[in-house]
């Protein structure tokens, strides 16, 4: 017996589920485009993977309400396959194999996390179908020389580093010197956080600054106590921590019990987390790393503007999109843009068309470089301020200025 | 940075009570789960692998309580009412297929459960993190260098009640001793009258109810999420075979000294190693253990 007769009848449920949802699978039938993409349902990315594919649908509904796409001379609708990679990357790229060899699906989607991307990344490449994709930002994705790919958002080693930057620069109004600076650093060990930890050890190390807590949480996070007592004790200028929204959660919550003060507090996955409305009191004056912000004045022919794909997103699925759904939202933009241009399903045409994309959409703007990787978009950092997020870095984008050091407990 | 790290506790020795409390109270948590999964492996030789989840689903009672308005202190007995219909519902269902068969079958079974449960508290509760507000105040003591959540005291309290209520309830009333009479030898036990069926399923039942009873606390300390189960059950099972079946006060020490190790090995070694160093502290027990029976002659070949 291979597998439990129980986990079987989940999967064969969440197969006809899947069915269900998706009218046909091959890659263009009748008036539809069909793209596929394998996404964390269910699983430990599930929160996450559900951002996904609200971005995923809700572009691909605005594309087809207006007008969707226009191949040949005849519109096409645009349409998803996805199935549950139950947040593992051995699933994800068996599911990657199964959406082109059985499904016949010649377009693809990412999938949520830099994890699962690793694992599909491979299995696209070896039969040269091309995936655009709007999660996956280790920065090991795009050192592999893949030609299929390509990533819209800001790779993972950039989503804190200008919190460092922003400590340096604190330092020297203050008369310090950005080498005076102590940092602690406390990332879960996946490939994301590592990334996170790589770029800011990178930045840290470029300031001469001091790493004085380098802490690698489990993946299955409960407590982070023993790490805050260790911040507490070393008292360092500015404490990363990168775990999901889980680590955000635990880290928001228990430094404030535990009266852990550090003057700069830098996560990630703050929205995901809500920490903002969890916990409005402990989370103000928190740097949070993202994407994208609807305050940008990005815009574009689907959405509008930023804000008002914000504001139609909710008033849709009833919460804020995080920039998990935004950066999904544009990978099929890009899609749309491509295969307009491209104006042919050859598979080969549509890839040169994605790589030659040059477009702002009301993400941001998109330009692949060699790599695959997307290098016409800041990364940006915004301050919890009153339980709004306010964007403070980059300079060029910020709206408030940022409240440094934060205030006592 | 081990070393630097050793050096900093004796400094600053005031670190060490912290880690030492922190350690002290989440220790009272896996304890309480540890009980519940020492009572039916005993009882019952089922080794149950849905320990987590039963904390988790105690948590989410906790946490809807909390969002209805009631205070979430109130969500420990109703999680524990809740988790013992469903530790019952669960019994009728599955687990009195799985009493008498071998202990591999329970481990398939129940991990199987386990898996289910994950999944099904994602469809209905959704993936997001939650947390629960006791509104309660934190202890500060030594100008402000240790502190504790009242709440952790609470949960600690309320784990040591429910320990000690669970060894009265099996020394002196009715059901209790047919529990233990079971466990000694359920053959005999239903040769004098004992309905084992009616024994095995109040074991599980309350098995669970324990379990929701930490889960409630967890939520308003911690967090819970469909998919962390895994910790109250890896830990549970690993304070249950350092301690024993038969000793729950066994369970309670080993619990607390789980805890306590943990924060200590992740303040010195890096939280990376902080699960690492806990299953070698195991190996270890277990090796020694081994080579204690083997020089006294205790164990068969």
């Amino acid at each position: 017996m291979r597998k439990h007769p129980l986990f079987l009848g989940f999967l064969m449920a969440g197969a006809v589920v899947a069915l269900a949802a998706s009218p046909a699978s091959a890659k263009v039938e009748g008036d539809t485009i069909i793209l596929g993409a394998a996404v964390s349902i269910t699983g430990k990315y599930s929160t996450n993977g559900k951002n996904t594919i609200d971005g995923y649908n809700f572009a691909i509904e605005r594309v087809n309400e207006k007008g969707g796409v226009t191949v040949g001379g005849k519109k096409y609708k645009l349409a998803i396959k996805y199935y549950d990679d139950e947040s593992t990357p051995a699933r994800g790229a068996q599911l990657a194999e199964r959406l082109i060899q059985q499904d016949g699906i010649k377009f693809m989607l990412g999938p949520y996390s830099s994890g699962l991307t690793k694992a599909i990344a491979p299995v696209t490449e070896k039969y040269k179908i091309p995936m655009v994709e709007g999660n996956g930002a280790a920065r090991d994705l795009f050192d592999k020389g893949y030609r299929y790919m390509f990533a819209v958002l800001s790779t993972s080693e950039q989503y804190l580093t200008e919190a460092i930057n922003l400590a340096a620069e604190m330092a020297q109004k203050q008369g310090k010197k950005p080498s005076d600076i102590k940092v602690a650093i406390a990332v879960e060990n996946d490939p994301f956080s590592m990334d996170v930890r790589a770029g800011v050890l990178d930045d840290a190390k470029r300031h001469g600054m001091k790493v004085v807590i380098d802490d690698k949480l489990p993946r299955e996070l409960n407590d982070m106590a023993a790490t805050l007592t260790k911040v507490k004790a070393l008292k360092p200028d500015v404490l990363v921590v990168s775990g999901h929204a889980k680590g955000a959660t635990l880290v928001v919550r228990q430094a404030d019990e535990m009266k852990v003060y550090v003057p700069m507090l830098a996560i990630t996955h703050c929205e995901s987390a809500k920490v903002h409305q969890q916990f409005p009191k402990a989370a103000e004056n928190t740097l949070c790393a993202t994407q994208w912000a609807e305050t940008m004045s990005y815009k574009d022919r689907w959405f509008g503007s930023a804000s008002q794909y914000a504001k139609d997103f909710k008033a849709k699925f009833n919460y804020t999109p995080p920039y998990q759904a935004a950066e999904s939202s544009a990978s099929v933009l890009v899609w749309a843009d491509a295969l307009g241009r491209a104006s042919s399903f050859d598979i080969e045409t549509v890839r040169d068309a994605i790589a030659k994309t040059e477009m702002q959409t009301f993400y941001g703007n998109v330009k692949f470089d060699a790599t695959g990787k997307n290098v016409a978009k800041p990364m940006v950092l915004r301050q919890i301020q009153g339980g709004q997020y306010k964007v403070v870095a980059p300079t060029k984008w910020a709206s408030d200025k940022l409240v440094w050091p934060r205030p006592g407990m | 940075m081990p070393m630097s790290n050793l050096t900093l506790l004796f400094e600053a020795p005031i670190f060490s009570v912290q880690l030492l409390l922190d350690g002290l109270l989440i220790g009272g948590i896996f304890a309480l789960a540890a009980f519940g999964m020492a009572l039916v492996w005993g009882v019952m030789n089922v080794i149950n692998i849905t320990q987590g989840e039963f904390v988790i689903l105690g948590g989410y009672v906790g946490y809807f309580l909390a969002e209805a308005g009631i205070h979430p202190m109130f969500g420990v007995p109703a999680a524990v009412v809740v988790l013992y219909v469903v530790g019952w519902a669960l019994y009728r269902l599955v687990i009195f297929r799985i009493v008498d068969k071998d202990l591999f079958i329970s481990l398939l079974a129940t991990f199987g459960l386990s898996i289910l449960a994950q999944q099904l508290m994602n469809e209905v509760f959704g993936a997001d993190i939650r947390t629960a507000e006791s509104g309660l105040a934190n202890v500060y003591l030594f100008a402000n260098q240790v502190t504790v959540a009242e709440i952790k005291i609470i949960a600690f309290v309320i784990a040591l009640l429910l320990g000690a209520f669970l060894v009265v309830f099996l020394r002196k009333t009715r059901m209790g001793q047919a529990i233990r009479a079971t466990a000694q030898n359920a053959r005999a036990a239903r040769i004098l009258g004992i309905d084992t069926d009616k024994v095995y399923a109040t074991t599980y039942a309350l098995n669970a109810a324990i379990c929701g009873a930490a889960g409630a606390l967890v939520v308003m300390t911690w967090i819970i999420h469909p998919y962390v189960g895994l910790i109250y059950t890896v830990r549970a099972f690993m304070i249950v075979v350092v301690a024993g079946l038969g000793n729950l006060a066994a369970v309670v020490a080993a619990g607390l000294g789980l805890g306590i190790a943990e924060n200590f090995a992740g303040f010195l070694l890096g939280a990376e190693f902080q699960a690492a160093f806990v299953f070698s502290l195991l190996v270890v027990i277990l090796a020694w253990r081994h080579l204690r029976l083997s020089r006294q002659r205790k164990y068969l070949k």
